[in-house]
């Protein structure tokens, strides 16, 4: 109950799942994002009471994955910071701060440094 | 038609303990729309797991922030330990419970005097930052740091309070208690201070699930979750309901967060006469594989803590949603609608913690 | 809603002592867990190093041939890490915090020499890449290039060479 299950899904079937869970009442919790070897893992979060559920999308990177935040209006924060970080490019957000929402020197901190 | 015009609030304002930068589209004084900017504190703490021993972690993530820093070392652990299996002994369930408890009280007096401060009335923020001085002598007493603890370790607790300690806390607790019903008569009764918090900022039920409010925010729109339901720490042990009220305006939000400190005092009661005698920390050996959730009700509201370890000494990955993060979507459309003047004391109502937002 | 609900605090107020005290002037009492700064009692050290493995950010230096323990006063949190983790316990955290200062300094204590003292010699201690290089606690390599090394026997298996010095030779030390 504390952990909740994770589905592993496609970037293209994102925006359906998302609807999906939006009609059964989910609140999106969090979006996080992880560098992994291969490339990016991001983890959306959905809650409804005290059950947490998560789907999780593995992304190359340079691959597109298409912003939730005209069906979750809050998502545009996390989206925002994820493209600040890690340089994973999220189109179509409603708020989009192109870059600019950490004033930090560096591009993309956190992602994987090329050896 | 009238004209629009675009007003900045920020980053720095009397009313702001910490910079967070609106603009403000204006007509009349009327607020239309509002555009957030933060950023201004940003230290990358998160990246530090790369370059930390994850038992070393613990002092990083307890200065994420000055008044949540207890419930932030306390996440950090209690996800590590669920990683690596590790049980803790009763007694230091119990530690955690009390000082979080505590960590509750000293926040949410915090936020009343600055919204005494917001209003102007200068004399009742005093008064209630007055008794503010006694939670924290007690955290000098008991951990030896008034705002930094230092008490949390993986495995357990480094400190114990004796019986001595926890009787003067009793005590002490008690004083607090009669202070405060008086002071927070004037919050309540005053009809200054209604005319600011009645009926302005509204947020309804609806909208606060939408917007993913959390905390006393989403609980004074009448959504009642409280994550310390979820059972972590000595919470199943102890007798207590979410606090909620129907109106969603700033007046009841007020009001929920001053129940919270008589239920926190009274949890801090039961957790005294229940405590058990025991060993405080348990020895961890070993290095933490897999990853976790874990979500923890900070007087703010509902943070969590997601740790993925991947069996060396360093983490993979560190990652705090604290619960401004989620709120300010849902500030920024409860302030539509209000008029410019009441714009600071919204933006207090939702009590923002923008260290712990941008880390 | 009734106004004049703060009359009987104010009333109260003015007829009693201030809240606060006239610091400097009264000084201030710590209660005695209060973590303020650390302090040495550096005739019992043995300079290990424990303690600055243990170290969160590096504050503590502790050379074992010149037998110096040093501390950056502005660098450490107060933690109290290395209070737990010293073996022979001389390592103690007091009530009174570092003043402020223009500079950021360090505080070092000499040990006295190690002249008259037959240490015994120890178990290998464990290696960690710090600072200081682990003790090689191996008794056949007697060979010891330090000039500082007194000329007991027994104690010069216990003062073998540190990386960091200048002459680096790797006897039987793991590294």
């Amino acid at each position: 109950m504390q952990n909740g299950e994770i589905l592993t899904i496609q970037p293209e079937d994102l925006l359906s799942e998302c609807l999906k869970r939006k009609e059964e009442g989910y609140r999106l919790v969090q979006i996080s994002s992880v560098t992994t070897k291969e490339g990016y893992e991001l983890t959306y979060s959905f809650g409804k009471g005290y059950e947490l559920s998560h789907l999780r999308i593995e992304a190359e990177p340079g691959a597109k994955i298409m912003s939730i935040s005209h069906i979750y209006k809050c998502a545009f924060l996390y989206e925002n910071e994820i493209h600040d970080l890690f340089g994973v490019d999220i189109e179509l957000i409603t708020l989009d701060y192109h870059g600019n929402l950490y004033r930090i020197g560096q591009k993309a901190p956190y992602q994987k440094k090329e050896e | 038609m009238s004209t629009r015009s675009v007003v900045p609030f920020g980053p720095q304002h009397p009313v702001l303990p910490e910079p967070i930068h609106l603009d403000l589209v204006l007509e009349d004084e009327k607020v239309v729309e509002a555009i957030p900017s933060i950023g201004f504190i940003h230290r990358g703490l998160e990246k530090l797991v790369e370059k930390k021993d994850f038992n070393d972690y613990v002092f990083v993530a307890e200065r994420i922030c000055g008044i949540c820093s207890f419930m932030h070392g306390m996440g950090y652990c209690e996800s590590v330990e669920h990683i690596m299996n590790v049980e803790l002994p009763p007694r230091a369930k119990y530690l955690r419970t009390i000082w979080a408890e505590m960590s509750r009280i000293h926040s949410h007096t915090l936020w009343l005097g600055l919204l005494a401060d917001a209003f102007g009335f200068d004399s009742l923020f005093m008064q209630t930052w007055r008794i503010r001085e006694k939670i924290l002598d007690m955290f000098e007493y008991t951990t030896g740091g008034r705002v930094i603890f230092s008490v949390n370790k993986i495995g357990g607790q480094r400190k114990d309070m004796d019986a001595e300690a926890l009787k003067k806390l009793l005590a002490t607790l008690d004083e607090i208690e009669k202070d405060l019903r008086s002071i927070t008569k004037t919050f309540l009764n005053d009809s200054t201070v209604n005319t600011r918090l009645r009926g302005v900022g509204v947020m309804t039920k609806q909208q606060a699930h939408d917007f993913g409010a959390v905390g006393p925010f989403m609980r004074a729109s009448g959504i009642g979750l409280d994550m310390r339901n979820l059972g972590y720490g000595a919470y199943p042990d102890l007798e207590f309901e979410p606090i909620t009220s129907e109106e969603g305006d700033s007046y009841a939000r007020t009001y929920v967060r001053i129940q919270e400190i008589f239920q926190s005092i009274n949890l801090i009661r039961q957790a005294v006469a229940k405590i058990p005698d025991g060993e405080i920390a348990v020895p961890v050996k070993g290095f933490p594989k897999g990853e976790y959730f874990m979500r923890v009700e900070q007087p703010r509201g509902e943070a969590i803590y997601y740790v993925k370890a991947n069996g060396t000494k360093f983490l993979d990955r560190m990652r705090v949603r604290t619960p401004t993060f989620a709120n300010i979507p849902a500030m920024l459309e409860m302030l539509k609608g209000c008029q410019l003047a009441d714009v600071p004391i919204l933006i207090l109502t939702i009590d923002p913690c923008i260290s712990c937002t941008e880390r | 809603m009734s106004i004049m609900n703060f009359t009987k605090t104010v009333v109260k107020n003015l007829f009693s002592k201030p809240a606060t005290r006239m610091y400097p002037r009264q000084p201030r009492n710590y209660p005695a867990r209060t973590r303020g700064h650390i302090e040495i009692d550096i005739d019992s050290c043995i300079f290990c190093g424990m303690c600055s493995r243990k170290c969160p950010t590096g504050a503590i230096t502790v050379t074992r041939p010149q037998r110096t323990w040093s501390i950056k006063r502005f660098s450490c949190i107060q933690c109290g890490y290395c209070v737990e983790s010293c073996p022979k316990k001389c390592l103690s955290m007091h009530q009174t915090y570092t003043e402020p200062d223009g500079v950021k300094r360090t505080d070092t204590f000499a040990g006295p020499p190690q002249a008259a003292k037959p240490a015994a010699p120890k178990a290998g201690v464990p290696a960690a890449p710090k600072a200081e290089a682990p003790v090689a606690q191996k008794a056949e390599t007697p060979a010891a290039p330090k000039a500082e090394a007194p000329s007991v026997p027994k104690v010069e298996a216990s003062t073998a060479p540190r990386a960091e010095t200048s002459a680096g030779v790797k006897d039987g030390g793991e590294k």
